[in-house]
């Protein structure tokens, strides 16, 4: 049985539909990302699965058990990590830990090897109180207490949000070590550059689940040939090429821009479409494209 | 079961050591209010200052001056020639009575004529004034009787007052059990409701709850220090009360403190049913201060008598806890009677116990919303 089951999920908060028929599933040892921008209801789900919010429509189970009517047993078996730094931050990273070790009925020593890997990185500043920590370091000390009764099925929302890029890379890899370990990690993020961390992922926005597949699969799944295009002058460039009869869509990418076209066309063509005069320095040149071009696409046509 | 119970204590006491605004309320306020009231707030005076007008100027009258300042009560500021400089030590702030002796005071006195003095106060602070005039007006009679020895009017009614249970009239014997019903809650109802109302603010409510932790663990690990702390406190102003200004504990003083913990246990119940409703610390605040404080300060017969109110405010203040608890400290401090006197009291405590755990219990949310 799959740790995480969603069936139809909906959920409104007044007028707004926060989840609208959401459904995937999660299997143990699985690192299952939800990606997509901010308000696209990423919280609202995991709230859902936490048993913090009830749903308007749809069924789901955590571990096996339902997440309306068997919230003791649930609560019992996860893990969670909120948005937001909510450990006490008053208390020092030690006494943090031993708190919520003991909520769960269990002690520090009893799973520390299940942290060991991360809390050794912040065990310099046991006595510090969590309120004064870093960034990262709060990341790892909030994973650290989400993970110390063992849980089955983790759910971090949002972890990397506010980290620095090495702290990132970082806890993407205690995660990876984490599911060799047989837990379900169910992770959100908003950054699109971390989606390829994932075993599977779950495009999401507007509450709509875009698509669910491996990475790799995704990124397949674009239909289109793709360029990325340079030049001194992007901004008139960017509103020529989307007069182009052969342009599919184009759209600003930091310094370059991407141009997707219906058919195959050769980067000369492209290039003697263009006047020279205008973009001395133009520079095109066939890529693959990345999640957040196939984010895009899917937004584009929903 | 009981280690939990004991881990969230100790971290409730972190959280109320490292805090200096808490430990100040805790501590810090019930000292202040005490001695705030004690020293400042008072309807008692002394060394007042008094100006005298005395037209008669002979042995008589400087006897009567000799008389009011006797006391101790009275200070002679300043001896004035006429009518005209009356005034002049009202505007200026420094005279607080006068008193206005006629020419014939002397031979009115002796002659059985009604012989007048005349007393004029600052009527802007009418019960300073009142007071004045009262404790004045006992003076000069006082000062009568001794000058002839046998009353004029044999028929005459003399009045001999007696203040059962407070002789003196110290105003301690009154605020020191107004003190601490407030005090008690304010730190059980409002600290309670704001510590709630703080897990919910920085998200740990949240991780509070996706946890095996019962909902009714949750609230009791919260609330049993704070009902520790605020006992203490009662303990403290009792304390004060008795070697700074000499409140008495005439009942039985284990009783006392059973009720108080009965009284403790009524605002506690009352600061979870807040909390139940706030989602922010301010939102707590200013429920505890607008609906528990306010009235409860005012409309608990702490200030204002209760017998005076008008109807409506009258019926408010029967469902205020604090109005049943400052009777019963006054019962068993001043009066010290038993439990028999103020069973009714205490059990509609007890019954507000129970009002308000029920309704707790109903709208405590398992989930966030």
């Amino acid at each position: 049985m799959a740790a995480i089951e969603v069936n139809n999920i909906s959920r409104a908060y007044g007028q707004v539909q926060a989840l609208d028929a959401v459904s995937l599933s999660v299997e143990y040892g699985e690192l299952f990302g939800l990606i997509g921008p901010d308000g696209a209801g990423k919280s609202t789900l995991f709230r859902i699965l936490t048993t913090l919010l009830l749903a308007d429509k749809g069924q789901a189970t955590v571990a096996g058990h339902d997440v309306e009517k068997a919230y003791r047993q649930i609560r019992k078996q996860v893990g969670y990590m909120p948005g937001r730094f909510s450990l006490y931050q008053d208390l020092t990273v030690e006494e943090n830990l031993k708190f919520f070790a003991t909520i769960f009925n269990t002690t520090v020593e009893e799973n520390y090897n299940l942290i060991k890997d991360i809390y050794e990185q912040i065990e310099p500043f046991k006595k510090r109180p969590a309120g004064k920590l870093s960034g990262g370091m709060k990341q790892k000390l909030a994973l650290s207490c989400a993970l110390i009764h063992k849980p089955k099925v983790l759910f971090l929302d949002e972890p990397t949000t506010g980290v620095d890029a090495v702290s990132r890379q970082e806890f993407w890899d205690m995660l990876k070590s984490l599911k060799a370990k047989g837990i379900a990690i169910l992770v959100s993020t908003p950054y699109m550059d971390e989606a390829g961390m994932c075993d599977r992922i779950a495009l999401i926005q507007n509450g709509r689940i875009l698509q669910t597949d491996t990475p790799g699969k995704i990124v397949d799944s674009y239909p289109s040939p793709l360029y990325a295009i340079r030049s001194g002058n992007n901004y008139e460039l960017l509103k020529i090429l989307r007069d182009m009869d052969y342009t599919r869509s184009a759209l600003p990418f930091g310094e370059y821009l991407h141009l997707a076209t219906h058919a195959n066309v050769s980067i000369d063509e492209i290039i003697s479409s263009l006047d020279p005069a205008d973009y001395p320095d133009l520079e095109v040149r066939p890529i693959e494209p990345d999640i957040e071009d196939l984010f895009l696409e899917l937004s584009r046509e929903v | 079961m009981i280690k939990v119970f004991r881990a969230f204590i100790q971290k409730e006491i972190y959280h109320i050591l490292r805090d200096r605004r808490t430990l100040l309320i805790l501590f810090g306020m019930p000292v202040a209010q005490v001695l705030i009231f004690g020293f400042a707030v008072t309807n008692e005076f002394k060394n007042a200052n008094i100006d005298i007008l005395d037209h008669a100027k002979d042995q008589t009258s400087s006897k009567l001056v000799r008389h009011m300042t006797s006391s101790g009560h009275f200070n002679v500021n300043r001896m004035l020639v006429s009518e005209k400089q009356v005034e002049e030590g009202f505007r200026s702030g420094k005279t607080d009575l006068v008193m206005v002796i006629p020419t014939d005071f002397s031979k009115d006195l002796y002659t059985y004529d009604p012989a007048q003095v005349q007393l004029i106060a600052d009527g802007s602070d009418p019960n300073m004034a009142n007071a004045l005039v009262q404790y004045a007006r006992v003076m000069i009679n006082d000062f009568q009787q001794q000058e002839y020895k046998e009353p004029a009017n044999p028929y005459q009614v003399n009045i001999e007052t007696r203040m059962l249970y407070n002789p003196l009239l110290e105003s301690a014997y009154n605020f020191i059990p107004g003190t601490i019903a407030l005090i008690l809650l304010i730190i059980s109802a409002m600290m309670t409701s704001l510590t709630i109302a703080r897990e919910k603010e920085q998200g740990t409510m949240e991780i509070l709850l996706v946890s095996p932790l019962p909902p009714l663990l949750i609230i009791l690990g919260k609330v049993a220090p704070y009902a520790i702390l605020s006992f203490i406190d009662a303990v403290l102003i009792l304390v004060m009360g008795y070697f700074i200004f000499g409140v008495p504990v005439t009942g039985s003083l284990v009783l006392l403190l059973c009720l108080c913990m009965v009284y403790v246990i009524t605002a506690l119940s009352l600061g979870t049913l807040i909390s139940t409703t706030s989602e922010t610390q301010q939102d707590a605040m200013m429920k505890s201060l607008i609906g528990l404080l306010m009235p409860s300060t005012l409309l608990s017969g702490f200030i204002f008598p209760l017998t005076s109110m008008p109807e409506v405010l009258q019926y408010i203040s029967h469902i205020i806890p604090a109005t049943y608890f400052i009777e019963i400290l006054k019962g068993i401090m001043l009066r010290g009677v038993g439990l028999e006197y103020i069973i009714f009291e205490v059990s509609v405590l007890l019954f507000m116990i129970v009002a308000f755990l029920t309704l707790t219990w109903k709208k405590f949310k398992i989930r966030l919303e």
